[in-house]
């Protein structure tokens, strides 16, 4: 059953010129207790489409669109509503735990403050579980973690305090931008690995944001390619990877760098994707694409079921191969 | 904005509570022992610059003090000089004079005749009933405004704050204090022109030589209800130009922290605004807000001789600027050390409010 159901989501931001379209008409599942992979490159609009999803725009934007999350319409919520759901709805995990944290409140004050206006603690039991989660998340000695500030932790420790703030309120979705992106790659498995088992334990749904498709593979069940601001392919993370449908998620694979064969492994996409408001009129991929035609130049190609449970927008819809 | 990162191994707590605490002296009894030692040295320094401008600058002491048929008389200007070592070197007057300091004696105002340090035991509580006050009034509405000005970034309430901040900034102060006194005092009669008391009540027995205090000690309300009243104007004044200079610190301030991470997160947990303001915000806000603060306070102790004269406060400024004129080098350097000592003072109690506010800049 759909936990948060995205469609036709656009948004865009006021710009020098007027209104820019960053978002043009996302659609997107999430099921209860899965863990869904959203790919792209930086500037695809990943980050924006989960700060919609959280009522986190920048003051002007212009949102259009639906996203019901457990039955109820988001877009259009007043503040009251969106406080309600942020944190006991959706959580957020942001990219770089150092800024994310307070650097002046402990941890328990951040772990607790939420706590106690979305499930009515009082201090004692909000300490109590303050302490529960930080042991959740492996926090070693957290009776003492608690009463320390941030800057006092590593900074993989820090992104599994966040993880703990984010699950204090008990939320049923955690949106996840990069996560693992701001830390060292050694601990970065650590850090996918307790989300995975946070999932496993407390049937949480989890958006999981990455640049990197590798992540996807290891960790979640379906994923979606975002490029330019709209899904170019979705379908199960599996198949995604191995038997891609659409040129840029297999050019994307071809850019990773994998295997230990050296040379002529790593392929770099020619270019860059296009600036917003800067789109061509037809598949913003075609500029880069090396399987362009010219009917790709007429108009933007709509996501169209290519599979069981997989879509693509392309309408040439080539053979790929990818190295694996 | 710097982080003291502790990147030891992943999985490790490094909290400074964790470590066996060597056995040294107290660090914060370290670092005041350090400050103490630093604003001696600062101390001697203003002694001997005060002593040397004083010296170099055209004027005499004596024609400065004594009258036109004094100065006539050279045995009478032979005295004076005589009486107040001026006829000695200036290297023996100066070492005659650390001499007296370091037995707390600053000598004796050739102006008033009282001792220096009398004097300023006298204007200087009539200056801090002034500057408490104003810097208490001016953080809560300055802190306050500014905040508003920042979460309403460019909109019309931010706009009517900036234009304001600007006014405030550039009016001049002793025009205000006579627009004050001209509305308050002539034409609505609310409150009296100026000095401290009115003439039927006489200073209440001096504790902190702060009127409202001292009144309020002894259980004269009706004193203390005076004493209040004449503060009125010149806190007014005073306040409107301190917040006028908080106002933009703290919106930039302000500015620069709504654009945190830290911030989106608390808002991301469905905290109420209020919550994240107040808690969030606010707090990281304030540290740089602390350096202004503390140097317009110790500005506003230093004594402000434009409103005190209009207002007929005898407060420090009055007392520096008569000193001045009239060449009263040991009354000029009284004042002087205890600006220095003020400024040391605020300093000192800045870095260790921060400390207190911030905990990655806490002493280690």
């Amino acid at each position: 059953m759909a936990l948060l159901d995205v469609e036709n989501l656009a948004v865009a931001l006021p710009g020098p010129r007027g209104p820019l379209p960053i978002l043009h008409g996302v659609s997107l599942r999430v099921d209860e207790g899965e863990l869904v992979g959203i790919a792209g490159e930086s500037g695809c609009g990943k980050s924006l489409t989960a700060q919609s999803l959280l009522g986190l725009l920048p003051p002007g934007a212009k949102v259009t669109g639906s996203a019901r999350f457990a039955g109820t319409e988001l877009l259009g919520l007043d503040a009251r509503g969106w406080q309600r759901v942020r944190g006991a709805g959706i959580a957020m995990v942001f990219q770089d735990p150092t800024a994310a944290l307070h650097p002046m409140l402990t941890v328990g004050r951040q772990l607790t403050e939420h706590m106690r206006v979305h499930l009515r603690m009082d201090r004692r039991a909000a300490n109590r579980r303050a302490v529960e989660l930080l042991d959740q998340v492996r926090i070693p000695d957290p009776e003492r973690a608690v009463r320390a500030y941030p800057h006092q932790f590593s900074g993989g420790m820090r992104q599994r305090v966040a993880i703990a703030i984010a699950l204090a309120a008990r939320p049923r979705l955690l949106i996840a931008d990069e996560p693992t992106t701001a830390l060292d790659v050694t601990v970065q498995a650590g850090i996918l690995a307790l989300l995975d088992r946070l999932r496993a334990e407390t049937g949480l749904a989890v958006a999981f944001i990455t640049h990197d498709l590798g992540v996807l593979s290891s960790l979640t069940t379906r994923g979606y390619v975002f490029y330019a601001g709209r899904v170019v392919e979705t379908g199960p993370t599996g198949a995604l990877l191995t038997a891609p449908r659409h040129p840029y998620t297999a050019a994307l694979l071809g850019a990773r760098p994998h295997g230990t064969q050296a040379v002529g492994t790593l392929r770099p996409i020619p270019g860059g994707p296009p600036a917003p408001g800067e789109a061509p009129p037809g598949c913003p991929f075609q500029p880069r694409c090396g399987y362009a035609e010219p009917s790709c130049g007429t108009a933007p190609p709509p996501l169209e079921p290519v599979g069981p449970d997989r879509s693509a927008a392309c309408v040439v819809r080539p053979h790929l191969e990818v190295l694996v | 904005m710097t982080t003291v990162r502790n990147d030891a191994e992943p999985g490790a707590v490094t909290t400074t509570a964790s470590r066996p605490r060597p056995r040294r002296h107290h660090p914060l009894l370290a670092f005041l022992v350090k400050r103490v030692a630093i604003t001696a040295g600062l101390l001697l320094g203003v002694t001997i610059v005060t002593f040397g401008l004083v010296s170099v600058v055209p004027g005499d002491p004596v024609t400065a003090n004594l009258s036109d048929q004094a100065l006539n008389d050279p045995e009478a200007v032979a005295a004076f000089r005589a009486k107040w070592g001026l006829d000695q070197p200036l290297y023996v007057q100066y070492l005659h004079y650390l001499g007296n300091l370091v037995q707390g004696d600053l000598g004796l105002s050739q102006q008033t005749g009282r001792a220096v340090l009398d004097d300023l035991l006298r204007y200087v509580p009539a200056t801090m009933e002034l500057a408490i006050p104003t810097m208490v009034l001016a953080l809560l509405v300055g802190t306050g405004i500014g905040m508003l000005a920042a979460v309403r970034n460019g909109r019309i309430t931010d706009q009517i704050v900036r234009v304001g901040a600007l006014l405030g900034l550039s009016t001049p102060p002793f025009w205000l204090s006579l627009v004050v006194l001209y509305v308050f005092f002539y034409q609505l009669g609310l409150t009296p022109s100026g000095g401290r008391l009115s003439t039927q009540f006489s200073p209440p027995p001096t504790v902190t030589g702060m009127y409202t205090v001292d009144a309020a000690l002894a259980g004269q309300w009706d004193v203390a209800w005076d004493a209040a009243q004449h503060l009125t104007l010149p806190v007014l004044v005073l306040t409107s130009l301190t917040v006028a200079i908080l106002v933009r610190f703290v919106r930039s301030s302000m500015l620069e922290v709504l654009q945190q991470d830290y911030i989106r997160a608390a808002y991301a947990k469905g905290l109420p605004t209020r919550t994240v303001l107040r808690r969030h915000l606010l707090r990281a806000g304030l540290v740089p807000v602390i350096t202004v603060s503390g140097l317009a306070f110790a500005s506003l102790l230093s004594g402000t001789v434009l409103v005190e004269n209009i207002f007929g406060w005898p407060g420090l400024g009055q007392y520096a600027y008569r000193s001045a004129t009239a060449l009263d080098l040991p009354a000029i350097l009284g004042v002087s050390l205890f600006v220095a000592l003020v400024y040391t003072l605020v300093n000192l109690t800045v870095d260790l409010l921060y400390g207190l506010i911030d905990p990655r800049i806490r002493l280690q």
